[in-house]
């Protein structure tokens, strides 16, 4: 039934989508929390979540920095993993606008960019899939905090992601959604740029910390943690109590561990 | 001009360490973006007008030599004179020689960015010539002795108090001693200083937003009314502008009217829309005795046969850099040339080089907002990105970036090693950081720092090694 190399959660089953997670880079080493919270609301919206072992990277770090030949040769790995499923979900609109661009990369390889063209047309950020594909209109849970939430650009310009985060958190009880001035401008991660111009990304971050202090929220969301790893580092700095979250926590209700870049509960904590 | 792109990195940090500028630039933030937004939304037809101005460039561009040939002609047959220009050498020699035949001394300018590129003024003032911007911004920049930091706001950099300051050294000259500090006084003084410069003009020249083939008009747009003293007054007007203006008919421009003030400064039309067609016909009371038309190519054509096309699309409204945030935050002058922003990131290597400005395409998040805007949608980003690819196989790029992507690229394309080396990196960072969750510093990591952040912790588990785990408990 699975894919060769995957790992299938097993408990969507009943007709649902089979959905493959390509969980990200940077979830996979920074926050497997938040690839669990998709784990956990995709098999809520009845999909079978299956994890395919031999994803890495979606390949923007060479798509962006010019080497085409290195972005199609993660990008060939990420389809023959992921091309078999209904669907590829990813919990950022960064990498999944990656995703979706992949038929680009093969403009001279036509077998290649059909099947890349197959996958990209099943490939969905996280809650853009969870509401207009699976749905979903509400969550069950709860999270009793003043909140702000970040649009990251990607996310929304090249998926059109706006609305449905902001939906979906309209329905956690007792939370609470104060609007972030200039939510629509870049926090000055980029990728790389952020290391290749960190004065300029240094101010770009500190407009946006200034901009989320304003707003008093107790936490900052968002659906990119190349950005909320800029954005709470940059709190950090500060020393600012403003907590940081990637959108899928709040929404599965797994919001109980601490925040990027908090400090660790001591151990027996709760 | 002499490009300063090399030192990018350098300039732009000046730019965020300048007081006085970061004032400046804080009191423009927002303002442009703000007008457009309400601009577009009291404009049910913003949207398919900027379709229909991309079909409009698309069409005149595929059919570039056809429209010139037309323009020109019809120039001619109102009684103007059209001169070719392949370079910016060509286009000062052009310019400098029709002044000497009309015996010029004195030149008013209106601003015209396509003379900034080829660096009129210089070659003017090297051949004794007296020229005089009349753009307010354009005039300010002028005294100053400094290039435009921004397309169609050229001063903007400057604050009132350096205007000030500015007016009180240069107008004394003109029996102007008093040290003004309202705004309203010195554009009052501005105007006073420069009407007299528009009466002893022999000569105005100016740019052109918009060149229309079947009449052979030009067309400027200011808020002023400078351009129309620049165009009607002296006895000879010189239009110089780049082949890439020209759109077939009057009814096209006017689609384009619609969209570059809207989309530069929130103006349904901007205060003045000024067309010229040919020298003064007799019985007409007023008008130039000569006019002449500059066509400057200068690096078009080459674009209009490679991968940068959409870029010829370009109205040069400003809606880009006014939406982009790194703009925003260092200004114009940081990129070095002419053209700042995002639409100067794509003209300025074509321009001068990818190793003199190879930094600008990559001083970009590709967050897409320039491309939003754009009311030609030009695909910014990408085109930026396009760059990036012709830069990385010249090998131009800086070598630890591009061992360090080699790096990640075979790390990421051999999964199993990725699996494991993952699960290494995020127990040790998680090690590392302790109970704080977060480094304020680290070894190697050194840029990321250099933006004024923390670096939070991994968690400690890698997400594949938690649901490996999970799955074999399940299977248990």
């Amino acid at each position: 039934m699975n894919a060769p190399g995957t790992e299938s959660s097993g408990s969507g089953a009943g007709g649902g989508p089979r959905v493959g997670l390509f969980v990200t880079c940077l979830a996979n080493i920074y926050r497997p929390n938040v690839g669990l919270a998709a784990v956990a609301l995709l098999e809520r919206a009845g999909c079978t979540v299956e994890v395919p072992m031999t994803q890495t990277c979606c390949g923007q770090p060479s798509y962006n920095n010019g080497d085409l030949k290195g972005a199609a040769k993660t990008a060939r790995q990420t389809i023959e993993a992921f091309e078999n499923f209904d669907y590829v979900v990813v919990p950022s609109g960064s990498c999944g606008g990656m995703l979706r661009d992949f038929p680009r990369l093969f403009a001279s390889e036509p077998g290649w960019q059909q099947r890349a063209r197959a996958m990209a047309d099943r490939t969905y950020e996280l809650i853009s899939f969870l509401t207009d594909i699976r749905g979903m209109t509400s969550v069950d849970a709860a999270y009793p905090h003043r909140v702000t939430y970040h649009d990251s650009c990607h996310g929304l310009r090249a998926l059109g992601i706006k609305e449905q985060p902001r939906r979906l958190l309209g329905t956690v009880r007792g939370l609470e959604l104060a609007e972030l001035a200039d939510s629509e401008i870049c926090c000055g991660f980029g990728g790389t740029f952020c290391v290749k111009y960190p004065e300029i990304s240094g101010r770009m971050v500190s407009d946006k910390a200034t901009a989320i202090n304003a707003t008093e929220a107790e936490v900052l969301l968002g659906g990119d943690l190349g950005c909320l790893l800029n954005i709470a580092g940059r709190l950090g700095r500060e020393g600012g109590r403003v907590r940081v979250y990637h959108v899928a926590e709040v929404l599965a209700g797994m919001a109980d561990v601490p925040g990027l870049g908090d400090p660790r509960q001591p151990k027996g904590g709760s | 001009m002499e490009p300063l792109s090399h030192a990018f990195k350098e300039r732009s940090v000046w730019a965020l360490q300048d007081e006085t500028l970061q004032v400046a630039l804080n009191r423009a933030k927002d303002g442009f973006a703000v007008k457009r937004a309400k601009a577009v939304d009291a404009l049910p037809e913003f949207e398919s007008l900027r379709d229909r101005a991309v079909a409009i460039k698309d069409h005149t561009l595929e059919n570039l030599d056809h429209y010139l040939e037309r323009y020109a002609e019809a120039v001619e047959r109102s009684g103007g004179k059209v001169h070719w220009a392949s370079s910016a050498e060509d286009a000062r020699r052009i310019v400098v020689e029709i002044c000497r035949a009309s015996g010029a001394r004195m030149i008013t300018k209106g601003k015209s960015m396509v003379g900034e590129e080829v660096g009129v003024n210089g070659a003017l003032e090297e051949a004794g010539f007296e020229v005089v911007e009349t753009d307010l911004g354009e005039y300010i920049i002028q005294l100053a002795q400094e290039p435009p930091s921004h397309i169609i706001v050229p001063a903007v950099h400057k604050t009132r108090g350096q205007i000030s300051d500015l007016f009180h050294q240069n107008h004394q000259k003109y029996g102007l001693t008093r040290k003004l500090s309202e705004v309203p006084e010195m554009v009052n003084e501005a105007r006073q200083v420069l009407r007299d410069k528009y009466l002893a003009a022999d000569v105005g020249i100016t740019g052109a937003n918009f060149l229309i083939a079947e009449s052979g008009t030009s067309v400027i747009v200011t808020n002023e009314g400078n351009g129309d003293l620049t165009c009607s007054l002296p006895k000879v007007h010189i239009v110089t502008a780049g082949i890439e203006k020209v759109v077939p008919t009057a009814d096209d421009a006017s689609t384009l009217l619609r969209l570059l003030g809207r989309s530069a400064t929130g103006q349904d039309m901007t205060t003045y829309t000024t067309f010229t067609t040919g020298p003064k016909r007799s019985g007409d009371t007023d008008g130039p005795e000569e006019y002449h038309v500059v066509l400057i190519d200068n690096g078009r054509t080459s674009m209009l046969g490679d991968q940068f096309r959409e870029m010829l699309r370009c109205i040069r409204c400003g809606a880009c850099m006014n939406h982009c945030p790194v703009y925003g935050a260092i200004g114009g002058h940081a990129y070095g040339w002419v053209y700042p922003g995002p639409m100067g990131s794509v003209l300025t290597p074509l321009a001068v080089g990818l190793k003199e400005a190879g930094n600008l395409p990559n001083a970009c998040t590709l967050n897409g907002h320039c491309a939003e805007v754009c009311p030609v949608r030009i695909p910014l980003p990408d085109l930026l990105r396009t760059l990036r690819h012709r830069e990385y196989q010249l090998r131009l790029g800086l070598k630890p970036m591009r061992w360090g992507l080699a790096a990640w690229l075979w790390f990421t394309t051999h999964p199993r090693i990725y699996r494991m080396g993952t699960r290494v990196q995020a127990r040790m960072l998680a090690l590392l950081a302790g109970r704080k969750g977060r480094f304020r510093r680290m070894p190697l990591a050194g840029s990321w720092f250099r933006g004024g952040r923390d670096l939070p912790a991994p968690q400690g588990e890698t997400f594949m090694a938690v649901w490996q785990r999970r799955q074999r408990g399940k299977g248990g």
